[in-house]
C-alpha cells in the first residue's frame, strides 16, 4: 500500500514543534501501554479505571490547560487537541472522561477566586480528585438555559435541590460543578456551584446501561437540599451559564479530538486489514471500491484535523468567533469520525463486528460524540446564527 | 551526589534495522530513532534514587551524531537535570575501544559519584563498555545488576547468576551496569517535556576532550571489511495437508538434514 505511506500535509505530525512532537510521543506511549491493552475489557466489564486515571494525573493529564501555580501545565489548546487525539487512540471513553475532568478543573481555575483555586484545583490537576460537570437535566438538554435545579440562599449558604442527568463519572468522582437557578428564568438566572461528593443530600442514580462509553459511569445526580457554602459559589450569581458555555468551547474541541483519534485508530487498523486480507486471489486493498473508501476516510479526517487546529488557535488567540469555530470543529469532526469508524468496521467485514477487534467499540463510543457537549444540531444553530448575525 | 547516566540513541528495536553496504555502518535514516530502552531503565534507576534524595543531581551523557540531542531531550523531560553530548564527525563508526576511551575522557573530570549504564545496547550489543570504562577510570564495576541502592557512601546491587543471586557492593565512586530486571522507565510528564528546553546541555567536540583522551586512546581499533545484505527469501515450498502433513513435514526436515530419522 504505497498509497498511504507518503505523509501528506496535515498528517498528524505535520508542522508540529519539537515540544508538541514530544508531547504526542509521550501520550502515544502512555495510551499504548496503559489504555489500549485494557480498553476492550474495560468496555465489557464497565470498569472505570481509577488507578490509571491517578497515574495519568501524575503525568499532567488532569490540568492540561490549567495554570501552573495551581498544578496545571498551562498548555495551549492546540497542544491539548494533539494530546486528546493521541490519547483516544488508546481508549476513546477514558480520553473523553479526561476531557470532562479538564473542563471542571479549568472552570475553577478560570472563574474561581484565589481561595477556591487553592482549595480545589491542585488536587484536580493531579487527579487525586476527579471532577464531574453537571449541566443537563432530565427535562433540559439542548435547552440548558431552561434548567430547573434551584439554589436558594440561606444565610451564608445556598440550598440546592434538583436532578442532573447523564453525568459522566458521577458516583465515582469527587468534585461536582453544578449549574443551578438562583434568579429569573432563562440563562441569566443560572449560577455555578462547587459541590464535593460527600455533601449531605447528594446522591446518585443507577449507572445507565449505554450503547458505548462503558468504561466511564453515567448516572443521574440527585441534589436533595444540599447545603453549599457561598464560598463555593463559582463567580457571581447569574454568571453560571456563561461560564458553562465557555468551558464547553474547550470541551467541544477535546471531544472532536477524541473522535479524530478513535477514527484514526480505526482507519489504521482497516488499512492494515485490507492490505493483508486476501480475497479473489489478491489483497483486498487492490479493490478500487475499497481504495476509494480509504481515500474518503483519510480526506475527511485530515479536513477535521485542520478545522480542529484552527478552532484551537481561535481559543488560544481569543478570536471573537470562537464559539462558532469550536462548534464547526465539533460538528464536523464528530460526524466524519463516526462515518470513518463505521466504514472501518465495514472494511473489516465480520471481524469488525466482533468485540475482540475493538472496531465496533470505537463505533459505539464515537456515536455519542454527535450528541453530547451540545448536539450537532445545536452546533449548526451556533454556526448558522453566527453567520447570519454578521449581515443583520 | 552526582549520578551520570550513559544513554544511547538507537534505531527503533521494533523496526527493520539497515546497514549501509558500503561503510558497513548503521543507516541512521532507515528507521526511527529512540532512546535505547535499557539506557532509559538506567536513567530510571538514577531518577528513583533522586526521588528519595532530592539533592542528587542526575546528568545524562551520550555520544552520538547531532540528532542524538533528541535522546538527551527525552532524558531531560523524564527528569535528568542536565545533559552532556559528545558529538564529532570523527567519532562516526567508533568501535567499542574508541567509544570507551572517549566516554572515559569525558567522565574523568565530570565529578560523578556514580555512573549508571545499561548492560548492552540493542543495536551494537557489545556489552563491554561498562567494564572498559571501569578499567579506564580505575573504578569498581558492579555489572549486570537487577537491583540497586546507595547507602553510606557505598553502592549495592544484586546480580542474578545461573545458580544464585550475588549481592555485590563497592565504595563510591563506582560504575554500575543494569539489566532488564530493573524497573521500567517512567513516562515524561507534560511539565517535564515543557521544562526540558530550559535545562543545560553541554556539547563537546573531540577537541575538548583531547588532554584527557591522550592517556587512554588505543592504537587498536576494529574496522568493518565487508558487509553483505541478508539475502531475500526465495520461493516457498508449500506443504498441503491431506491428512499426512506430519509425515511430510518430517520428511522435509530430514531431506535437508535439519532432523534425523530414528527407528524406534
Amino acid at each position: 500500500m504505497t498509497l498511504l505511506n507518503d505523509a501528506p500535509m496535515a498528517a498528524p505530525a505535520h508542522g508540529l514543534s519539537d515540544e508538541q512532537q514530544a508531547l504526542v510521543e509521550m501520550v502515544r506511549d502512555f495510551a499504548q501501554q496503559e489504555l489500549e491493552p485494557h480498553a476492550i475489557e474495560w468496555d465489557r466489564e464497565k470498569h472505570f479505571p481509577l488507578d490509571v486515571l491517578h497515574a495519568a494525573g501524575e503525568l499532567g493529564f488532569g490540568g492540561i490547560y490549567v495554570r501552573e501555580d495551581v498544578g496545571g501545565t498551562e498548555l495551549t489548546r492546540a497542544d491539548t487537541a494533539l494530546i486528546f487525539e493521541e490519547l483516544a487512540k488508546g481508549d476513546v471513553t477514558i480520553a473523553a472522561y479526561i476531557s470532562i475532568h479538564n473542563m471542571v478543573a479549568w472552570m475553577i481555575d478560570t472563574f474561581g477566586d484565589d481561595d477556591q483555586r487553592e482549595r480545589w484545583v491542585p488536587r484536580l490537576a493531579s487527579m487525586e480528585h476527579l471532577g464531574s460537570y453537571c449541566l443537563t437535566e432530565p427535562d433540559s438538554g439542548s435547552d440548558a438555559g431552561a434548567l430547573a435545579t434551584r439554589a436558594v440562599r440561606d444565610g451564608d449558604d445556598y440550598i440546592l435541590t434538583g436532578v442532573k442527568q447523564f453525568i459522566s463519572g458521577a458516583g465515582s468522582t469527587d468534585v461536582y460543578i453544578v449549574m443551578a437557578r438562583t434568579g429569573e428564568a432563562g440563562p441569566g438566572g443560572i449560577t455555578a456551584f462547587i459541590v464535593p461528593a460527600d455533601a449531605p443530600g447528594l446522591s446518585f442514580g443507577p449507572n445507565e446501561v449505554k450503547m458505548g462509553w462503558n468504561a466511564q459511569p453515567t448516572r443521574p445526580v440527585i441534589l436533595d437540599g444540599v447545603r453549599v457554602p457561598a464560598a463555593d459559589r463559582l463567580g457571581a450569581e447569574g454568571e453560571g451559564f456563561t461560564m458553562a458555555m465557555k468551558a464547553l468551547n474547550g470541551g467541544r474541541l477535546n471531544i472532536a479530538a477524541c473522535s479524530l483519534g478513535g477514527a484514526q485508530w480505526a482507519l489504521d487498523r482497516a488499512v492494515r486489514h485490507i492490505s493483508t486480507r486476501r480475497a479473489f486471489g489478491a489483497p483486498l486493498s487492490t479493490q478500487q471500491s475499497l481504495v476509494f473508501t480509504i481515500a474518503d476516510m483519510e480526506t475527511e479526517l485530515q479536513a477535521a484535523r485542520l478545522l480542529l487546529r484552527s478552532a484551537a488557535q481561535s481559543i488560544d488567540s481569543g478570536h471573537p468567533d470562537v464559539a462558532a469555530h469550536c462548534a464547526m470543529a465539533k460538528r464536523f469532526a464528530t460526524d466524519v469520525a463516526f462515518t470513518a469508524a463505521n466504514a472501518a468496521l465495514q472494511l473489516h467485514g465480520g471481524y469488525g463486528y466482533l468485540a475482540e477487534y475493538g472496531i465496533e467499540k470505537v463505533v459505539r463510543d464515537l456515536r455519542v460524540h454527535q450528541i453530547l457537549e451540545g448536539t450537532n444540531e445545536i452546533m449548526k444553530l451556533i454556526i448558522g446564527r453566527s453567520v447570519l448575525e454578521k449581515v443583520s | 551526589m552526582r549520578i551520570i547516566v550513559l544513554i544511547k540513541h538507537v534505531p527503533d528495536t521494533w523496526e527493520e534495522r539497515v546497514l549501509d553496504p558500503v561503510t558497513g555502518r548503521l543507516d541512521r535514516s532507515a528507521s526511527e530513532r529512540v532512546v535505547d530502552e535499557i539506557t532509559e531503565r538506567a536513567l530510571e534507576a538514577a531518577l528513583a534514587l533522586k526521588d528519595r534524595d532530592k539533592s542528587i543531581e542526575v546528568v545524562a551523557l551520550t555520544m552520538g551524531p547531532s540528532e542524538s540531542t533528541g535522546a538527551i531531550k527525552k532524558a531531560l523531560s523524564m527528569g535528568a537535570d542536565s545533559g552532556i553530548h559528545l558529538v564529532d564527525d570523527a567519532l562516526a563508526g567508533a568501535d567499542a575501544m574508541t567509544t570507551a576511551a572517549t566516554l572515559a575522557a569525558a567522565l574523568r573530570d565530570a565529578g560523578a559519584d556514580l555512573i549508571i549504564a545499561g548492560n548492552e545496547s540493542t543495536d551494537g550489543r557489545g556489552g563491554v563498555i561498562p567494564a572498559m570504562l571501569a578499567e579506564h577510570l580505575g573504578l569498581p564495576a558492579l555489572t549486570f545488576v537487577s537491583e540497586l541502592s546507595i547507602d553510606g557512601g557505598r553502592v549495592r546491587g544484586e546480580r542474578a547468576t545461573e545458580t544464585a543471586t550475588s549481592v555485590v557492593s563497592a565504595p563510591l565512586p563506582a560504575i554500575v551496569s543494569i539489566t532488564e530486571g530493573m524497573p521500567e522507565p517512567r513516562f515524561p510528564s507534560f511539565k517535564g517535556i515543557m521544562g526540558a528546553k530550559k535545562k543545560p546541555v553541554a556539547s563537546h567536540p573531540l577537541a575538548d576532550l583531547e588532554p584527557a583522551l591522550a592517556g587512554s586512546r588505543s592504537s587498536a581499533s576494529s574496522v568493518v571489511l565487508t558487509c553483505e545484505q541478508r539475502p531475500g527469501r526465495t520461493g516457498a515450498d508449500p506443504i498441503v495437508d491431506e491428512g499426512d502433513a506430519g509425515t511430510k513435514l518430517a520428511g522435509w526436515l530430514i531431506e535437508r538434514r535439519l532432523a534425523e530419522q530414528r527407528l524406534v
